[in-house]
């Protein structure tokens, strides 16, 4: 199977996409270029007028976006950086999130909002949050968090199909990292978690980038015995809670990790859901590792010290196991 | 009218504060080149002249707000490159302990309110600090930089608005340098300039040459004294460009795709404000001796920053949980 980065896999998916229905088309800064190459070579094939070069204006962009999807279109909206939704917020949380609803049920709000997100190293406080947990407690959003090429082709590919709003978090980090996949078109559900590895004596449950961290920290906790195994939820809303609740049940330890705030952040509510209903399966507490609650530094050792990584996951799971 | 007139001492130091910028962002670019400053780094190179002509027309207690390219404004506003540049390093003597680095440089006892990592957030921003001297009945004007691409933030129109109703002590000083990021202006904003949306607010939009220091200093007196004297905000919009790219290092996102004419930028840089500053002051009122002294002084101060950078030490990791909230 020929191999293709996270970036790549974005590309391709959105040509896909905007070969397979007329209705799609793009809006975001930059996008003519591609200032990470997610888009480059989209103007060339689908011109200027399904390729739209916004200005930096992005609550009228995004709120055109939602417009342009009540009126029958099915527009991809680029943020750019995640931190950048907080310009945006009321078209996505008030308007996008809400007017299916409020409408009782009369309009289909086909969007889908791609940003970056994550930390890339010192680009500090406003450019490196992960602000998918916010949108968590707004109630009419999907939110995708991949984790490499495969499923980030397969769930873009699904979150434009999706007749919803549906975010796309991207993590910069992944940008190079590469993986398989397929030649032949494919589509990887909202909804449904993968078992990156399987083991038996503790659920990590990671999202996006932290899956690589999780994998990794599995690794090396089989050295010392500990077989770990790894679920990365793919979508935050839905949240396939079986997946997560029937690994738990198998290994009775979990900790959940998240590069974002750890106060009511996705791994916040990930570790409520499985406290609820996966109480009687647990040996011990759940544990969650996520960022601590301030912004994230500049300085390259203070970002350090706050992001988990491999390291801290495995030092954390001996903790836990003792 | 303002008194405008400049005293020879007064333009030499402008001059100086120009070769300060200049010097600085080149080293910076040249520095982060070679790897030892960490992040995004965007600099001013070509747009001395209006950082420093409008700092000029301000007073220690006024305010002001930056952007992502920031450190311009800040060195003009009287920042002193050693904290700057050890910020930049992320080192524990920067502006802000390392927290902020090059988009988030802030001095707030000399009234720079913070550079800004999110496009048009200075605007409401700057329009508060003037709202502020407003409502305690104090002097303090606040000027605003902000680039082109700005003004297509609402939050451009929402602080002309409020300014202009309030009449507020705002000086919004856009530097249309033509671009933002990659996409020209004229390609995403409806007006050729910036300054006609002052119309739409009810107050004085002025283009000048924002390449020459003199005159966006003259522009910037009269807005400022207007400002202090109740009347309210002015936009001035300051013709300008920058020579580098829209960040250090953007070849890696570009590739081989540009945005802008090798002409273009060619033309512009013949109109750089040192030389411009150069061609009119050199001889007369200041020798060649003169101007060559203040370019090896400021060479001086730039290398001992950077020394200083080095040589600081990194904040401990743990600073990391620090100085999130007042302890009152
Ligand atoms: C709200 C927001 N949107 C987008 C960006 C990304 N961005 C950073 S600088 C920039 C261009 C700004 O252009 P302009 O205001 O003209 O300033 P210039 O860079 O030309 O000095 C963009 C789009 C951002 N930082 N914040
Ligand atoms: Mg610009």
């Amino acid at each position: 199977m020929p191999e293709m980065n996270f970036i790549q896999a974005i590309n391709t998916a959105l040509a896909e996409e905007l070969r397979h229905d007329p209705a799609t088309f793009m809006m975001g800064l930059d996008i003519w270029v591609g200032a990470f190459g997610a888009t480059s070579g989209l103007t060339d094939e689908f011109g200027a007028e399904r390729i739209l070069n916004a200005p930096i204006s992005e609550a009228g962009y995004a709120g055109a976006g939602v417009g342009a999807a009540m009126a029958g279109m099915r527009p991809i909206v680029e943020i750019e950086f995640a931190s950048f939704f907080y310009c945006c917020w009321d078209q996505v949380c008030n308007q996008a999130a809400k007017l299916r609803y409020m409408s009782g049920g009369q309009a289909d709000i086909p969007i889908t909002f791609r940003a970056v997100c994550g930390a890339v190293g010192s680009a500090a406080a406003q450019h490196s949050e992960t602000v998918y947990s916010q949108f968590m407690s707004v109630p009419g959003l999907k939110i995708v968090v991949p984790s490499g090429a495969y499923d980030m082709k397969g769930l873009l590919k699904s979150a434009i199909r999706d007749n919803n709003p549906v975010l796309v978090f991207e993590h910069l980090k992944l940008g190079r990292s590469k993986e398989e996949v397929p030649e032949e078109e494919y589509l990887v559900p909202i909804g449904q978690a993968a078992v990156k590895r399987e083991g038996s004596d503790v659920t990590i449950v990671a999202i996006g980038y932290m899956v690589s961290q999780a994998l990794k920290a599995a690794k090396a906790l089989e050295e010392d015995g500990i077989s770990a195994e790894v679920i990365d939820p793919r979508s935050l809303i839905p949240l396939d809670e079986e997946t997560i609740l029937s690994s738990v049940a198998k290994t009775h330890n979990v900790l959940v990790v998240d590069e974002g705030h750890l106060r009511c952040g996705a791994a916040a509510e990930i570790s409520a859901v499985i406290a609820d209903k996966g109480f009687d399966s647990l040996d011990a507490p759940v544990k969650r590792l996520a960022a601590p609650d301030v912004p994230v530094p500049f300085s390259p050792p203070l970002e350090k010290f706050i992001l988990p990584n491999d390291k801290k996951i495995s030092a954390t799971v001996k903790e836990m196991l003792g | 009218m303002a008194d405008t007139t400049l005293s020879t001492d007064k333009l030499l130091d402008m001059y100086r504060t120009m070769q300060t910028i200049r010097q600085f962002e080149s080293r910076v670019r040249d520095i982060f080149q070679e790897g030892q400053i960490p992040g995004f780094v965007h600099v001013s190179i070509g747009e001395e002249a209006s950082a420093t002509g409008v700092a000029a027309a301000l007073t220690e207690q006024d305010y002001i707000t930056s952007t992502h390219r920031g450190h311009g404004h800040l060195i003009a506003k009287g920042g002193e490159v050693k904290p700057m540049m050890a910020e930049l390093f992320g080192k524990k003597t920067g502006y802000c302990k390392g927290k902020g680095g090059s988009m988030h440089i802030a001095n707030f006892e000399l009234g720079i309110l913070g550079a800004n990592g999110i496009v048009g957030a200075g605007l409401p921003i700057a329009t508060g600090a003037g709202l502020a001297a407003k409502v305690r009945g104090s002097s303090e004007v606040a000027a605003c930089f902000f680039g082109d691409g700005a003004s297509n933030e609402g939050t451009f129109h929402e602080s002309l608005n409020i300014a202009s109703s309030w009449k507020l002590p705002v000086v919004y000083v856009c530097e249309n340098n033509l671009y933002g990021e990659f996409t020209a202006g004229k390609d995403v904003t409806s007006v050729k300039d910036i300054a006609d949306r002052a119309r739409g607010h009810d107050m004085p939009g002025v283009v000048v040459n924002g390449n020459d220091v003199v005159e966006v200093y003259e522009a910037t007196s009269q807005a400022v004294e207007r400002a202090r004297k109740g009347e309210g905000p002015t936009l001035i919009e300051c013709k300008t460009y920058r020579w580098e790219g829209h960040v250090v290092g953007e070849e890696a996102f570009l590739g081989k795709r540009s945005y802008r004419p090798s002409d273009e930028i060619e033309a512009w840089k013949k109109r750089c404000p040192l030389i411009t500053f150069e061609q009119r002051f050199v001889p007369d009122p200041f020798s060649q001796e003169e101007i060559d002294a203040v370019q090896a002084e400021v060479k001086q101060a730039i290398d001992d920053a950077v020394q200083f950078a080095q040589d600081s030490p990194y904040p401990e990791p743990e600073e990391a949980l620090e100085d999130m909230f007042s302890a009152a």
